[in-house]
């Protein structure tokens, strides 16, 4: 069984524990979107849902540590074979013509990192120094009114959804599940989580400042 | 699909060994019939060369019938060339038209330095192979054909992943020239088959610890390899390398073996 402790010395486990991760990551995303949809049931219901959240430290800070944990091995795993594949071409062809691949995988190396400020950002913003603590009501509303700062959360979260879109669909693969009959289901899966959390969490910042979310 | 002839301008990269920097030269090629296999072509442009004094392109071909995988070059930025399914050597000159420009180079991947020209040295895939590509059998006369009864569907599908004549083709197209589909199908091929089970629980890790020490880069499903595939190897293969990894990993005792470029 240790010896499942050195996967991470293969480029195949690399991803296997990147796969792992991203689905930790994928779940607290999903969570997230569904807990903050209570923005629209008014200042009580969001307010009062992170009351409760935080009358429950051990919840929360276990919470906090294994997602602490998947980023910090999500990314750990993404800079080690990022290094090893750039390396791995050598010289660059002079043509070179794409015949399978998509604009989400060709562009993970840079929805990560833009998800990373992203995610720093968002967490400065409302959890480490939020404008008014306790009233999360108040600090999305606020926040969201100043179109840059809704703008920069437009961004992160179109990032995020490229970044689902292939994470989902190829984590599949990392872990093994590849199999002509249910790689359709594969598909859709990943455009349906993509869809769902990218709308969601894009309706955010647009309701607000449309001004159908208010003070 | 006419009887006409073609003139062709190819940008052809030159590169004298390993330390050599490299270039692209131009050279045309005329009056190439559309029958003529892409390597065809390329005789008929070295014999103009030879006979001017200048050296011939280097490139590598054995059985020239699409089967033995000693062929393979980057065509228009598509390994082996634009039609699917089909090695350098099966690529006919109808594929192209009057006129066209092409750009010949050679597999690009650290893990396969360039010997000259558009050959590269691909005994990186013969020492993976090595590492744990093989079965323990008790040689001498044949044995009865029925002795290892093998299930229809665990023999079609072994025999997909068989399919793969080594031509590297997966590397040179990969974005990371990852070796993962070349490996794939030889750990998997092995694995469904009953006189592979004997090695299996350490061939992929044997065999991806080779992977990873040539150079070669890891794989993130962009599914590039598959599409170059001149024997249409699936990206199935590399998910059953991971899964047969990952079980040989979890079962393991010892911690994997470290292994050199050229062990």
């Amino acid at each position: 069984m240790q010896g499942a402790l050195t996967l991470h010395q293969t480029t195949v486990g690399k991803k296997v524990i990147m796969a792992v991760s991203g689905f930790i990551l994928v779940g607290f995303v999903i969570g997230h979107l569904l807990g903050n949809l209570q923005l629209y049931l008014g200042p009580e219901a969001i307010n009062g849902y992170a009351a409760k959240l935080h009358s429950m430290p051990p919840v929360v800070w276990t919470a906090r540590l294994v997602l602490l944990f998947a980023v910090g091995v999500h990314i750990a795993s993404a800079f080690s074979l990022w290094a090893r594949n750039t390396q791995a071409r050598g010289s660059r062809y002079k043509q070179r013509k794409d015949l399978a691949t998509d604009y989400a995988a060709r562009t993970m190396y840079w929805s990560g990192p833009i998800l990373l400020a992203f995610i720093v950002y968002h967490l400065l913003h409302f959890t480490i120094l939020p404008a008014h603590p306790g009233d999360v009501y108040r600090n999305v509303v606020e926040g969201f009114q100043v179109p840059l700062i809704a703008a920069f959360y437009i961004v992160g979260n179109i990032a995020l959804g490229f970044h689902l879109f292939h994470g989902v669909y190829s984590a599949f693969q990392s872990l093994g599940a590849n199999h002509p009959r249910y790689n359709n289901y594969r598909r859709d899966l990943a455009i349906a989580i993509c869809a769902v959390v990218t709308i969601g969490d894009l309706s955010f910042p647009i309701a607000v400042l449309a001004g159908f979310v208010t003070l | 699909m006419s009887e006409e002839l073609l003139n062709l301008t190819l940008h052809v990269w030159r590169q004298n060994g390993a330390n050599d920097a490299g270039r692209f030269e131009t050279h045309q090629a005329s009056d190439i019939s559309t029958h003529m296999s892409f390597l065809e072509m390329l005789d008929v442009v070295n014999e103009e060369l030879i006979e001017k004094g200048e050296q011939p392109i280097a490139f590598d071909y054995d059985c020239r019938e699409g089967i033995c995988g000693t062929c393979g070059m980057v065509i228009n930025g598509m390994a082996h060339g634009p039609q699917k399914l089909t090695t350098t050597c099966q690529l006919h000159m109808r594929q192209f038209n009057d006129g066209d420009e092409i750009w010949l180079e050679p597999w690009r991947a650290s893990g396969f330095p360039v010997i000259k020209d558009l050959v590269v040295d691909r005994s990186a895939l013969d020492r993976i192979i090595q590492a744990g590509g093989y079965i323990s059998i008790r040689t001498g006369s044949a044995s009865e054909a029925n002795e290892l009864p093998v299930a229809k569907e665990d023999a079609d599908k072994a025999m997909d992943a068989a399919e793969c004549i080594g031509c590297g083709a997966c590397v040179a197209a990969c974005p990371n020239a990852s070796a993962s589909l070349f490996t794939a199908a030889k750990i998997a091929h092995l694995s469904l088959l009953p006189q592979g089970q004997a090695e299996r629980r350490d061939r992929a890790r044997k065999m991806v610890a080779q992977m990873d020490a040539e150079g070669f880069g890891g794989c993130t499903n962009h599914g590039e390899c598959e599409a170059a595939c001149p024997k249409g190897v699936s990206l199935r293969w590399i998910a059953r390398m991971n899964r047969e990894l990952v079980r040989a990993m979890v079962k393991a005792d010892t911690p994997i073996q470290r292994r050199d470029r050229a062990s």
